[in-house]
């Protein structure tokens, strides 16, 4: 048994760190004020990042790398692998900015999605597109067996009509993977994914929303209308499964979700450290203490949600580790995610208060950690329907049973 | 507060209703059963009461168990021994602490069969190094912690009192000084193990175990002892209580054997860890030789007590752990309004909170216990798993008995005792390490 980042993620951890401390926290109020404008600091830097990638020996790290590991390659022992590594490395962008972490070109949600069901042509054709997913629509969030979106066979074409909303990157990337219904009367099962690369006529981004937070991040509402995709766009199986259709979909959120856990455990230690040394400087003792109730109080409560990131983030290590040996981790992700994304916010919004009218102002950094925060405990299912995967796992439970 | 009027008649029919009068007169409707203290139940047979431990001619030079190499990769997988070990504490836990404990709470004792079913497991050996009897090569915290993980499920009080001479034995090889392992550890790996604790904790308000009033004066021969302890886990069944005084306004620790004149027991039941038998130890004068201090040079109090936050941590783990198995298949049977009460998100959800909140503890611990396994600076990962168990194990405690609703608050089920147990996890110092 060991819990400490294995010494060969060294560098990873260690580059990841300098492109957030050098690259993103410079940029980071200037992006938060002027929403929608295109961070081009970026393009320069995901060159480099690809670079770094394509010239890893183990596979590299990233959204389009997810899940490959772990799907059984046979080799006997303990791995850490991509998941672990695209965990670690997330932790530490987020540490400089979720916002334009989430921006960064070729590391969108839509490529894990590739590379959880393409199959091999799909995944030579588009694992080098920056993709956009689609799921949410203005009617449905997170029950997402019910979209309305369809998807209508002809000829050699899919015909998608829907609304989406909540696109991360939908404007700035190649393709948008939409889910779209092949049947609506055939429920969850015939809820497929396409791609729909970028310029296909019928696909409009429509606005991009003013947010709470990660504001360098855009944020799409994209209407389909006749909108005309090759039947080689649907990924994975086009056959209609009651067995397996949707939860192969689902399936991608298992990898995902400790990704997302790492980026609120960024964020949180971003505001952790300010906030520590914002506090020191004012001489209390933030020593750990056997006895804490006689500290003071400021000194134990930082401890406590120091306490509270370290479990998160442990969690969301055993989550991608398991990913990483091939071992089922629905519920373990989900646990991750849940305890991730509450601690997150809990930790962010304790550091504006903790630092007063400092840390409510925008001198620092503070409140946008705490606006930025919430998201992580929306986005790639919510606190709740965390929760609620949880507890069906654990209960025995299924769907229709615990709703 | 001043007594007025109504407080003296009040006081009055106090005085009145405990009258053995009543009782003899046969004016009661009923008897209330007498508590008692079981202090040596279970452990007078065994228990080597008034043992002296003599100085051992040709002592063997100190021993310490070397570490283990850190492993090149993140890795949450138990090796074959701590497996094994794992799945016997958790057959015994479960055949016999299990259904031994609400006895052995009621009883404010341990039952001859737990004990007796224990004492086969040579748990103590696992504590002392090979050259003193035992089987010990290596420091191993991560496997003190799944044992007190284990054990804890089973019933913490149980759990407590049998590694309590776990941990006098662990304390010993961990910090004694040759004398005084040869002296003592042999006896811990013998059929009959002595009986022994930790006694740190003081009967004060906001505590602090770098703050002792427990004192130890030097004398011509060695030290003279003076203060009270408190919940000491076993005090009076105890041979040998390692027992925390200031000395020089540093605190340490000492090695005393409970013949030792001056030495004061007096059973001080608590909440829970009944089957413990807490008890309050008053020193008076009590002298003891020079070579009763624990330690030399490397003697590190700071890091003595974190061992014994990572056992504790273990043992809220264990009983977290008990709390969740049990309320799960309770609220799966458990109807109301026409459907298990597990359908509820309501109640569904605390579930699912009671097992992040349970592996969030495991988790923490079990890394702090990884870098004290392989040498590196866990003070800070110890505090910080503490303070969280502190707050987590209470709030599994507490939602277990609400999720039973009336169920929870009888006796019927154990989860009224795990939260009474569960309580001690934050205000309890002494009796354990790792």
């Amino acid at each position: 048994m060991y819990l400490e980042i294995p010494k060969k993620f060294t560098p990873i951890v260690h580059q990841a760190r300098q492109v957030a401390r050098e690259v993103f926290r410079p940029i980071s109020r200037k992006y938060d004020r002027a929403e929608h404008a295109y961070p081009k600091e970026l393009d320069m830097f995901s060159s480099i990042m690809d670079g770094m990638n394509d010239g890893a020996p183990d596979g590299g790290a990233g959204a389009g790398k997810l899940a490959r590991s772990g799907s059984g390659n046979g080799a006997a022992g303990n791995r850490n692998g991509t998941n672990m590594k695209t965990v670690l490395g997330l932790t530490e962008l987020c540490w400089g900015d979720v916002g334009l972490a989430l921006s960064i070109p070729r590391q969108g949600l839509g490529n894990s999605a590739i590379a959880a069901v393409a199959n091999e042509e799909q995944l030579a054709r588009l694992g080098n597109t920056w993709a956009a997913m689609a799921i949410t629509e203005p009617g449905t969030g997170s029950d997402t067996a019910a979209i309305r979106t369809t998807a209508t066979e002809d000829g050699d074409h899919y015909v998608i009509n829907g609304e989406k909303i909540y696109v991360t990157a939908g404007e700035r990337a190649n393709a948008v993977v939409v889910w779209a219904s092949l049947d609506r009367n055939k429920g969850r099962a015939a809820i497929k994914s396409f791609v729909v690369e970028k310029g296909t006529p019928g696909m409009t981004v429509e606005r991009l929303e003013k947010k709470l937070g990660i504001r360098a991040s855009d944020t799409a509402a994209i209407r389909f209308e006749n909108c005309r995709v090759p039947k080689d766009n649907l990924l994975g199986d086009p056959e209609v499964s009651v067995d397996k259709g949707f939860a192969g979909a689902m399936q991608t959120f298992d990898n995902t979700r400790p990704v997302v856990a790492g980026m609120a455990i960024g964020v949180a230690r971003a505001a952790l450290e300010r906030t520590r040394e914002i506090i020191e400087q004012t001489g209390v003792d933030l020593g750990y203490h056997t006895q804490t109730w006689t500290q003071p109080a400021v000194s134990r409560e930082l401890q406590l949600l120091e306490a509270e990131l370290e479990a998160a983030r442990l969690l969301t290590l055993r989550a991608a580790w398991m990913a990483d040996n091939g071992q089922p981790n629905s519920r373990e992700a989900s646990m991750a995610k849940a305890k991730a994304g509450r601690v997150g916010n809990t930790v962010t919004l304790r550091c504006v208060e903790l630092c007063g009218s400092l840390g409510y102002g925008e001198t620092e950094l503070l409140e946008k950690w705490a606006r930025d925060s919430k998201i992580l405990d929306i986005f790639e299912g919510t606190q709740q329907i965390q929760l609620l995967i949880i507890a069906r796992r654990l209960l025995g439970k299924s769907s229709a049973e615990l709703k | 507060m001043t007594r007025d009027p109504i407080g003296i008649a009040l006081s009055m029919m106090n005085r009145l209703a405990a009258n053995p009068l009543l009782d003899r007169l046969g004016l009661r409707t009923t008897t209330e059963r007498t508590a008692y203290h079981g202090t040596r139940i279970g452990f007078r047979t065994l228990a080597l009461a008034g043992q002296e431990f003599n100085r051992v001619a040709n002592w063997l030079p100190k021993k310490r168990l070397p570490g283990r190499p850190a492993s090149e990769l993140f890795d949450l997988t138990l090796d074959e021994d701590q497996q094994m070990i794992v799945d016997s504490l958790h057959r015994l836990s479960r055949d016999t602490l299990r259904p031994g404990a609400a006895e052995a709470d009621e009883a404010g004792a341990m039952p001859a069969a737990v004990f007796e079913a224990t004492a086969a497991l040579g748990l103590t050996l696992y504590a002392v190094p090979t050259e003193f009897g035992g089987v010990a090569e290596a420091q191993s915290p991560v496997t003190s912690v799944l044992i007190a993980e284990q054990l804890g499920w089973g019933d913490m009080g149980l759990a407590i009192a049998l590694l309590a001479p776990f941990s006098v034995a662990q304390a010993i090889t961990r910090w004694g000084t040759g004398e005084q392992q040869s002296r003592y550890l042999p006896a811990f790996c013998e059929a009959e193990p002595p009986v022994a604790t930790i006694a740190v904790d003081e009967p004060q308000a906001l505590f602090d175990p770098l703050e002792l009033t427990t004192r130890a004066d030097i004398t011509p021969s060695g030290y003279r002892l003076n203060g009270q302890k408190n919940a000491v886990i076993l005090g009076a069944a105890s041979d040998i209580l390692l027992v925390a005084a200031s000395l020089h306004g540093q605190p340490r620790l000492f090695i005393v054997e409970a013949a030792t004149t001056g030495l004061a027991c007096q059973p001080d039941p608590t909440m829970g860890l009944r089957a413990a038998q807490p008890a309050t130890l008053t020193l008076t004068n009590v002298d003891v030789s020079a070579d009763a201090l624990l330690g030399d040079d490397d003697f590190d109090y700071q890091a003595f007590l974190d061992m014994g936050a990572l056992l504790r941590c273990g043992l809220a783990i264990g009983t977290s752990q008990a709390v969740l198995d049990y309320v799960i298949p309770f609220c799966n049977d458990r109807q109301a309004f026409g459907e298990p009460i597990s359908h509820r998100q309501s109640v569904a959800f605390m579930i699912s909170n009671l097992a992040i909140e349970t592996d969030s503890m495991r988790m923490l611990t079990w890394r702090a216990a990884s870098r004290a396994e392989t040498g590196q600076a866990f003070h800070r990962e110890a505090c910080l798993a503490k303070l969280l168990c502190n707050e987590k194990a209470m709030e599994v405690g507490t939602n277990g008995v609400q999720l039973l609703g009336g169920h929870g608050f009888v006796k019927e089920h154990p989860v009224e005792r795990w939260y009474r147990d569960l309580r001690s996890v934050a205000t309890h110092i002494g009796g354990v390490h790792a």
